[in-house]
């Protein structure tokens, strides 16, 4: 099953490596993997989409938490959260296919932020399965080239994800 | 007052409380071998940086401190990843200082540039890049604290050439609090509850002991759980010493070579407890076939090590010593009577124990290595030892053969399985204990790997007594080739070795052999008598081979006896 998983990471020198290599030394799959900024500067947060049965789940979560420049891990598949993802589309512009493209936008609700003479770029912003309906519909019209930010994901309500300080100890 | 990086490497190690360090010089770190010419820091000048990381990994088994080595950029950084790797598996607290090239020559290919950071990255518990001296001390204070708790494990610091001679105020921090890591070492009262409650419900329990009964100091409290819940104790190789041979509750060691007592323990329980202990697969054999019939309790300080490899009914995380206290503090206001409830049980594992025990054919005419080890297990009683070994053949018949009454008494590579650990590892214990009687258990293929490392013995006048069972051939990988490939032994017959006794002497070290049972003992006495570091060549039968064993993939009762 697919899962969505938010981390809280020291925003760090070398934290992506130590992730990217977490799952790839322990043959986790990765789907897509994003990683930006947060309010609070010194921290970072990564959304991982990943595959797995609850076991696998369970160890990449574990794991995950064990790396120490991790801070925080959620889960929030079971949760109700809200996610999107962007693309940008560049796509072969044609006197007779120019109509369908932009139909094809506005039915998406997307946005065409560049046009050149050969070809019309197009962003879309969405749940994975919406981003990846467009590219369907799009690509008989002569899809050139595609890139996506890969899922970022937030909790509803309440439910958040934060930077808690640590205990204060003598290091012994 | 400011001091240069250098200067706050050492006064950051003295106001940590390290007294000894393993290392070997070179440019990158030069800076630190200027300010230790005139330091109180000791420090032990290895012959291959391999052997400084396994000395440093020593040192940290047999006193609980962290090791600490320290090494040049490149090579000497590169030198040492088997020793991280090593620590890392067996999850002993080690800080690795490794030198680098200045910070504005990284990632130019400059001369003896290595991204150890990078090479290091997962077998390290976490590691550092000093880009500014204003951090040095902060990150020193971190590395101490992360490698030495929760499961302890390795943290490399690397060291730019140019951080060590940029000044800085110094002040070495006194408290530390990081929000990302805070391990947890309390059990949960409730998990514990829910285990003893399993305990008493049980009929047939077996405590599963490892490595980190020995971490967090919790023989004691083991012994006396075990004594009053009467449940019989079997350990892992990284257990081995937590809870004493001698006693009646013991199986000895479990697993591909485990007794066969321990092994169908396992198997025929109905409540495992495993107490700081990782189900690996050299104990676990076939994973479908293992406690199939049994209920799991895993209480461990590493929530990643619960449920990984088997299921598990009621997970305890925590520090295994603060969970076995508040199960001794359980079975105190308990009822139960033990010893009744757990006679039938006892009295089975007994009968198994009487009729399969550890044995082997003894002969007249040639040494069999496991007569060597019940001859220098009877030699050494009260000699308070401290054990090491190679890995293979040797290994293992230290684990089965030697009788172990105390922690910290047996360092052994159990994760990595690295051939070269033991004799380094052995003086890194002999230096923290320079007066202590310091075995290493070797083979003749592993001695090889890190032999050098007698100049250091001689240098350091470190007493190590090494003892090889020198066979001619690379036992385990020979036993496999009988068992499993047809008797086909490619490239393990090792008929080119050195004459051990001439190597010993080449170095300034002593030189003993014995070819025939009979010298055994008589050797076993000089060797213990001679305050030098001493290499025993025991000429052994070739085609002996570890038994029991269970072959990789089958179920834990499906054994090879004899």
């Amino acid at each position: 099953m697919r899962h969505t998983i938010s981390v809280l990471v020291e925003n760090r020198f070398g934290v992506l490596s130590r992730i990217a290599g977490l799952f790839s030394g322990r043959g986790f799959n990765i789907e897509s993997l994003t990683v930006g900024p947060t309010e609070d500067p010194s921290v970072s947060r990564m959304t991982i989409v990943t595959r797995g049965d609850n076991k696998i789940i369970e160890q990449i979560n574990k794991q995950l938490n064990k790396l120490i420049d991790v801070i925080r891990v959620r889960d929030v598949t079971s949760e109700t959260y809200v996610d999107r993802e962007m693309m940008l589309v560049k796509v072969n512009a044609t006197e007779k296919n120019r109509p369908e493209i932009l139909r094809m936008t506005e039915i998406f609700r997307g946005k065409v932020v560049d046009v050149c003479p050969k070809t019309y770029t197009v962003e879309i912003t969405g749940s994975t399965e919406k981003v990846e309906a467009f590219l369907e519909m799009i690509k008989p019209l002569g899809l050139q080239e595609v890139a996506r930010t890969g899922k970022i994901a937030l909790s509803r309500g309440v439910r958040m994800l934060t930077a808690k300080p640590g205990t204060k100890n003598n290091g012994k | 007052m400011k001091l240069t990086g250098a200067q706050i490497f050492v006064e950051s190690l003295l106001a940590e409380g390290v007294e000894l360090i393993f290392g070997y010089p070179g440019g990158a770190v030069l800076p630190i071998y200027d300010t230790l010419y005139d330091s109180e820091l000791k420090h032990i000048r290895v012959r291959h940086e391999q052997g400084a990381a396994h000395m440093a990994e020593g040192y940290a088994r047999a006193t609980g401190k962290c090791g600490v080595c320290l090494v040049t950029s490149g090579p000497g950084a590169t030198n040492t990843v088997t020793g991280i790797a090593n620590a890392y598996m067996d999850s002993i607290p080690m800080v690795v200082f490794t030198g680098q090239v200045p910070v504005a020559l990284i990632g130019n290919d400059a001369f003896q540039e290595a991204d150890i950071i990078g090479i290091t990255r997962s077998c390290t518990k976490h590691s550092y890049l000093v880009r500014n001296t204003r951090d040095l001390a902060q990150t020193i204070k971190e590395a101490f604290y992360i490698a030495s708790t929760g499961k302890p494990g390795p943290v490399v610091i690397d060291l730019p050439k140019d951080i060590l001679t940029g000044e800085a105020k110094f002040a070495y921090p006194e408290s530390i609090a990081l929000r990302s890591y805070n391990p947890t070492y309390k059990g949960h009262p409730a998990q514990i509850k829910k285990a003893f409650k399993a305990i008493q419900d049980a009929h047939r329990p077996v405590l599963y002991v490892g490595g980190g009964i020995i971490t967090s100091d919790a023989s004691e409290e083991l012994v006396k759980f075990a004594e009053k819940s009467r449940i019989p104790v079997t350990t892992t190789l990284m257990g081995l010493g937590s809870f004493p041979s001698k006693s009646e509750l013991s199986l000895g060691m479990l697993g591909m070579h485990g007794t066969y007592t321990a092994n169908m323990a396992m198997h025929e329980t109905d409540l495992i407890i495993a107490l700081g202990a990782r189900f690996d697969d050299r104990v676990t054999g076939r994973l479908d076939a293992f406690a199939a019939n049994s209920k799991v309790i895993h209480a461990d300080i590493d929530p990643g090590s619960i449920g990984k490899n088997v299921g598990v009914d009621i997970p305890v995380v925590g520090d295994v010593k603060d969970i076995l206290h508040g199960l001794n503090d359980l079975a105190k206001k308990d009822h139960t009577d033990w010893a009744d409830k757990h006679d039938k049980w006892l009295k089975t594992l007994r009968k198994w124990q009487k009729a399969n025990p550890l044995k082997y054919t003894r002969s007249k005419d040639t040494i069999k290595p496991q007569y060597v080890l019940e001859m220098v297990d009877k030699l050494t009683k009260g000699k308070d030892p401290i054990f090491a070994t190679e890995v293979g053949q040797a290994q293992m018949w230290a684990a089965q053969y030697l009788q172990f009454t105390g922690p910290r008494t047996f360092m052994t590579s159990g994760g990595l399985g690295t051939m070269g650990f033991g004799f380094p590892a052995a003086l890194g214990a002999q230096a923290a204990f320079p007066d202590r009687l310091v075995i290493n258990i070797a083979g003749d293929g592993s001695i090889q790997m890190n032999s050098q490392e007698l100049a250091t013995a001689v240098e350091y006048n470190l007493k190590t007594k090494v003892f090889i069972l020198n066979n001619g051939t690379l036992g385990m990988v020979r036993q496999w080739q009988e068992f499993f490939f047809k008797k086909r032994y490619s490239y393990s017959t090792m008929t080119e070795f050195p004459d051990f006794v001439k190597l010993a002497e080449a170095y300034g070290a002593v030189g003993l052999r014995a070819t025939k049972p009979s010298e055994v003992q008589k050797v076993i006495k000089k060797a213990l008598s001679i305050d030098k570091p001493v290499f025993v060549d025991f000429v052994v039968e070739m085609e002996e081979n570890v038994f029991p064993m269970v072959p990789a993939g089958k179920a834990l009762n499906d054994m090879l006896l004899v």
